[in-house]
């Protein structure tokens, strides 16, 4: 079944805030094996100029695919999940991602389309902090196989 | 760093146990990372990796290249191809070059990254775009 192209151009409200925490990033900057000390110690992220612990690149996913779940899961859009695969992804930021903020998700649909028994949807997530600070903005294209 | 510059080759290795630990860690339980049934079920070879392990190991060369973790104010890439994991000890290895396309006068450089795992590359049009030099405080 073809994707509701009606969700094109679709706004979703902002996300309760997601609180960054230092263990959190820890855990993730382990993950990801990523040795840097700015990850894990406030005097090593200060003396980059940072104000507490920042965050890997790609730590903002973390916070942007929970966000995208009102979306990619909305049955509605009738994505099939299951034949999902993750075509795309892009990061702009404002500033890293740092322990202590707050951060609110506005997601909105930037593309869908359904060709050739192949559906594809862009999701655009604007991150800022609750007090409206500019963080990151992200981009994730997903793309169904068909049957 | 300067236009036309080579950055040298990262290789990093990736088990299953990796997988689970980034799923933990990122809030991606999709189970073709973790679970073979599932993974043949639809289609792919077996487990593969996240997209975004793979990118954030990207991430992680691109961060150490140049020498700044809050270096990065544009990353984006394709996935045209997955990073099938083996359920064993040693599991795969991807490998990452880098190529400086440019540096602007903003001191800004776009770095192009290449991955490579198994003969192919699973990153498409990967690059970033970094400031050089230490951050404004």
């Amino acid at each position: 079944m073809p994707l509701d192209q009606s969700f094109a151009g679709r706004t979703y409200p902002p996300t309760e805030p997601y609180e960054v925490g230092v263990e959190k990033i820890r855990e993730f900057a382990d993950a990801i094996g990523a040795p840097e000390a700015a990850y894990r110690d406030r005097a090593a992220a200060a003396a980059l100029g940072h104000p507490d612990v920042i965050a890997p690149p790609t730590f903002a996913v973390v916070v942007s695919m929970r966000a995208g779940e009102q979306v990619v899961f909305d049955p509605a859009l009738g994505l099939d999940y299951s034949r999902v695969v993750h075509a795309e992804q892009r990061f702009s930021y404002t500033r890293p991602v740092r322990a202590g903020d707050r951060l609110r998700c506005v997601c909105s649909v930037e593309e869908v389309t359904s060709r050739s028994g192949l559906d594809m949807i862009t999701v655009r997530t604007e991150v800022a902090t609750d007090a409206g600070e500019p963080v990151v903005t992200v981009w994730a294209k997903l793309v169904a196989r068909g049957e | 760093m300067r236009a036309g510059d080579r950055l040298p080759e990262q290789a990093f290795r990736v088990t299953r146990a990796d997988l689970v630990r980034y799923a933990g860690a990122s809030g991606d339980f999709n189970p073709i990372h973790w679970s073979d049934r599932v993974a043949t079920g639809v289609g792919l070879p077996g487990v593969i990796a996240h997209g975004m392990y793979t990118m954030a190991l990207a991430g992680r060369a691109v961060t150490g290249w140049v020498g700044d973790p809050g270096a990065v104010v544009e990353f984006s890439t394709r996935f045209p191809r997955p990073v099938a994991v083996p359920d064993d000890d040693t599991g795969t290895e991807v490998t990452f070059s880098g190529l400086v396309r440019s540096v602007g006068e903003d001191g800004r450089a776009q770095v192009d990254v290449t991955a490579v795992c198994g003969g192919e590359k699973v990153l498409g049009q990967a690059r970033a775009v970094v400031r050089l030099g230490k951050p404004d405080a």
